[in-house]
């Protein structure tokens, strides 16, 4: 397939460029909210922390989504070397989503909400989404050419596509009465949805991860072989089961913990096989280093052993009541969205957008790549101190006041404040790299 | 692994999750509370303001403010009602009529009442459960 010429592909770059937009302004409200800790009250009259934090988190989130969505619709084309079914349903999901997240963004700057955690919109914003994701699930399944006998990363991409329209639509039950009125079993479905969706959009970027693997490599041997499989089902069966460390401390049934505290025990089997398999991966890592788009894939591997040992952690009950609703929790998550997910997407994005001709500066490319990961770094260490700081004081049997115990964490807000904003500019030279790195053809 | 066998695998677990899903949909840990639409309207009023990016309820929300699940058992609702009257120096004043006020603490009281959120109230065993 010519890719160049594809008017589909160029649709499905759109997406990520739209992406990469929406990390730089995500990065940039993420400072603005550090500085709003660091110094307490700091814009709290134009800019308070209720309208940042969600400019932040649906930012990010939509990267994350928006990233997805254009390497899996870019690799669903070059897997079946052929042009997407639908190009006009491509465009309708573009336009629709595109139009969504910006008119959720500038609902934030005039504090319309109604949403909940992490969809603070108005609930009537998820229609379009919804709608978009159907268009996005009809043109993938289309464009598929065949069903049987495919490699592990189509049957991620598909169980990604169908659990992120169940679990959002589940996210979204409490606009029913029936389901909000009950406000312990409204938080357990709340909890549930959004634990299952975020392994859902992981489905998509795993896949997506697996398929570029095999295109650095020329080696498709394990897109096919069983223990490819095992570990699909097995992350599946976290993906379904695997939530209830989300709402350990709630007073909700006791079996949905004891379920979640077993299956989140099988993480223990993957990351069992990412020590054994440490070996190679470093001969394989010195052999394609020199490919740019690899060096994001070492990156993650990296995060993924340290942040699946973190939630393995808290996974167990008895662990989790001391992390629970501390910065811990944070840092999983920052761990998470961008050791994880924004390496392997970078990854993605490097391949798809520089496969024209264009070439990357490697000299920038490593620096800027190497200063996000020590930022991180030093980013995640200090939230996990912060995090025992808060979890000391939650069990404290004479705690100081909230207030100074915030205070006392001020010191750890510096360091986490500068390696934010090192991180943030670390970024910006990666986003712009990509996306002004002339054609050289 | 035969396609056969991997389509069987996936059904049997689509199947447990959309059943486990449904049971959580339909049997609820407590009953229902009896109507309380001051409640409810106080629900939207802790969405609509999006009090949730600074407050947590059991843990979950945002880490710039307090958890407020007991903080009807810990302050007087005359208390709750003041710091939404003025604000406090990091949190905003945000001109909350009556009715909303009202609403708010009327939900914060049935959160309360559903359990605890202090995690020194947990008892811890050595198989890694824990009871409340």
């Amino acid at each position: 397939m010519e890719q160049s010429n594809n008017k589909s592909l160029h649709t499905s770059r759109a997406f990520i460029i739209v992406a990469l937009s929406l990390l730089a302004f995500g990065l940039f409200f993420g400072i603005v909210g550090t500085l709003q800790y660091l110094f307490p009250g700091y814009l709290k009259d134009n800019l308070s922390f209720e309208k940042v934090r969600p400019l932040h988190v649906s930012a990010v989130v939509f990267w994350i989504i928006f990233a997805a969505m254009g390497s899996v619709l870019t690799y669903v084309q070059q897997y079946n070397n052929k042009e997407i079914a639908f190009p006009f349903l491509q465009k309708v999901q573009y336009y629709l989503f595109s139009v969504s997240v910006v008119t959720i963004l500038v609902s934030y700057f005039f504090s319309v909400f109604g949403g909940r955690e992490y969809w603070e919109f108005n609930p009537i914003f998820a229609l379009p989404i919804i709608l978009a994701w159907i268009l996005f699930i009809i043109n993938f399944f289309n464009t598929q050419t065949s069903y049987k006998n495919q490699p592990v990363y189509v049957w991620m991409w598909m169980s990604g596509l169908l659990f992120f329209l169940f679990t959002f639509i589940e996210s979204y039950l409490w606009v029913f009465p029936y389901f909000r009125n009950n406000v312990v079993n409204d938080m357990t479905i709340q909890w549930k949805s959004y634990g299952s969706m975020v392994g859902a959009w992981n489905m998509l970027i795993y896949g997506c991860s697996l398929y570029l693997m095999e295109k650095i490599s020329g080696d498709n041997k394990y897109s096919f072989a069983p223990i490819a499989f095992i570990l699909f089902f097995t992350s599946l069966f976290n993906l379904m089961f695997n939530w209830g460390h989300h709402i350990y401390t709630l007073p909700t049934h006791q079996y949905i913990k004891h379920i979640s505290y077993t299956v989140s025990m099988t993480e223990l089997f993957i990351i069992g096989r990412i020590i054994w398999k440490w070996r190679a991966s470093v001969s394989e890592a010195r052999k394609h280093y020199h490919i740019s788009a690899y060096r994001f894939l070492m990156y993650a591997d990296v995060w993924v052993f340290l942040n699946l040992g973190l939630a393995i952690l808290m996974s167990i009950p008895a662990i989790n009541v001391f992390t629970h609703g501390t910065h811990i929790t944070v840092a999983h998550t920052m761990g998470t969205t961008i050791g994880i997910n924004s390496m392997l997407l970078l990854a993605f994005v490097v391949d798809i957008l520089m496969d024209k001709g264009r070439k990357l500066k490697a000299v920038w490319l490593n620096r800027a790549v190497l200063t996000v990961n020590i930022s991180l770094l030093i980013f995640w260490i200090c939230l996990i101190i912060t995090g025992i700081i808060k979890a000391k004081w939650q069990m404290s049997v004479n705690p100081i006041p909230f207030s100074m115990m915030m205070a006392s964490m001020h010191p750890y807000f510096i360091v986490f404040f500068i390696s934010g904003l090192s991180m943030m500019i670390g970024f910006f030279i990666i986003i712009y790299k990509l996306l002004f790195t002339k054609h050289h053809i | 692994m035969k396609d056969t066998h991997k389509r069987l695998v996936f059904l049997v677990m689509l199947f447990l999750f959309l059943g486990y899903s449904s049971f959580l949909y339909t049997v609820q840990p407590f009953p229902d509370p009896p109507a309380n639409t001051a409640a409810e309207n106080g629900k939207m009023v802790w969405q609509n303001y999006n009090c949730s990016s600074c407050h947590q309820i059991f843990g979950l929300g945002g880490y710039l403010g307090p958890d407020l699940t007991d903080e009807y058992t810990l302050r007087s609702e005359a208390v709750i009602n003041s710091f939404l009257i003025s604000g406090t120096s990091i949190m905003p004043n945000f001109h909350l009529s009556e009715q909303e006020r009202s609403d708010l603490i009327e939900y914060l009281k049935t959160v309360d009442a559903t359990g605890s959120a202090d995690p020194k109230t947990f008892k811890i065993y050595t198989d890694g459960t824990i009871e409340q």
